[in-house]
């Protein structure tokens, strides 16, 4: 029973930032900082969210799917917010098992 | 007899029982929807109110989209219904995509609660039909969240179409630029509220059910909450589905007070 793989887990991040362009007082406050830290040539700073999960799926591509559909639907206003999805590995439901 | 208006009430709503009592003054029988149920009761009108729907975690408004209660509220608002969002109310709507456009962070960075001084663009409709043409509204915001963005080409599309509502103005009614004072979040074209394009749906930052008593420093809010009552209660009694005489009467009150 133990070597049959029934589902795995897959690990994503969604990595969400305001759209280029889009007013980012947060990066602004950052930039405007850098001078007290005695900092320079940083520029350009954009202060986003990132949103880390796991997908219990069949396979990689269902499990991708899933986390585009949150993505688009929850995760980013794409009026204002762009996405980008990151893969973080995988483990399979047996191995989780003999891994405890 | 009075007309019955639902005002929702989320997890983290904190401005529904001052809004209930602002509607009640304004002559309407208000009734709290719970977020869970997905049924309004029959109310003539729904108001969001104010607060931290859901914690406002994420973004301000979008968790609420998903409540059963706002499936109901965008059936309700496609059958024409009428549907007012205040503050965070407001925030859910743009989230749910009932209003055009999205509220982002204050360009300074800081929550905001103060009263601020605002104009309504148009007098002729359910929410402002009562509001006089010119007048300058005085109400509080308190917010962290509201300052509005669309794109270029969105913001020319509302003006054309008459879609901005409300703008924030500086005491002699003059539209505030996004640095200025006047406009509290940095909302571009000093965009305050907006309504959607069918003229049943709006939504606005300040707060006109913390203007209700003159005690209270102003009461221009009963203003835009008579507007909606009396709007409600036309339509209950079977009156103009598409406000005719609301707006009929809303334009015999603009030559009447005319500036």
């Amino acid at each position: 029973m133990n070597a049959e793989i029934l589902a795995t887990r897959f690990h994503f991040a969604v990595n969400v930032l305001p759209k280029e362009g889009i007013l980012d007082p947060q990066g602004r406050a950052v930039e405007q900082s850098l001078p007290h830290l005695g900092l320079a040539g940083i520029g350009q700073v954009r202060v986003g969210r990132r949103v880390e999960l796991a997908v219990d799926a069949p396979d990689a591509a269902a499990a991708r799917g899933l986390v585009e559909e949150l993505a688009r639907e929850l995760l980013c206003n794409p009026m204002i917010e762009q996405y980008a999805i990151e893969a973080l590995g995988a483990i399979s439901a047996a191995r989780r098992e003999v891994g405890g | 007899m009075s007309v019955r208006v639902g005002v929702v009430v989320f997890p983290g709503s904190n401005c529904d029982t001052d809004t209930v009592w602002a509607l009640s003054r304004a002559g309407a029988e208000p009734v709290e929807l719970w977020h869970e149920h997905a049924d309004l009761g029959g109310v003539a009108a729904v108001v969001l109110p104010g607060g931290f729907a859901y914690g406002d975690y994420l973004r301000a408004g979008v968790i609420a989209r998903f409540s059963p209660v706002m499936r109901a509220v965008a059936g309700y608002a496609a059958d024409g219904g009428l549907v007012l969002g205040i503050c965070n109310g407001f925030q859910v709507l743009a989230e749910a995509g009932l209003l055009p456009g999205a509220l982002l962070r204050n360009r300074s960075l800081r929550f905001v609660c103060r009263d601020v001084a605002i104009r309504a663009e148009r007098v002729d409709t359910c929410f402002t039909h009562r509001v006089p043409a010119g007048r300058v509204l005085r109400m509080p915001v308190a917010h962290g969240e509201g300052c509005y963005y669309a794109d270029a080409a969105t913001l020319d599309a509302l003006e054309r179409d008459g879609q901005v509502l409300f703008r924030y103005v500086d005491d002699d009614g003059n539209p505030a630029g996004v640095e200025d004072r006047e406009n509290p979040n940095g909302s571009l074209r000093a965009i305050a509220g907006v309504i959607n394009a069918a003229g049943n749906v709006a939504g606005l930052m300040p707060h006109p059910e913390r203007a209700a008593d003159a005690l209270l420093g102003s009461d221009d809010g009963m203003l835009v909450l008579r507007s909606l009552v009396e709007a409600a209660a036309e339509r209950a009694q079977g009156g103009s589905a598409t406000g005719d005489g609301v707006a009929a009467r809303a334009m015999t009150m603009a030559t009447g007070t005319g500036q």
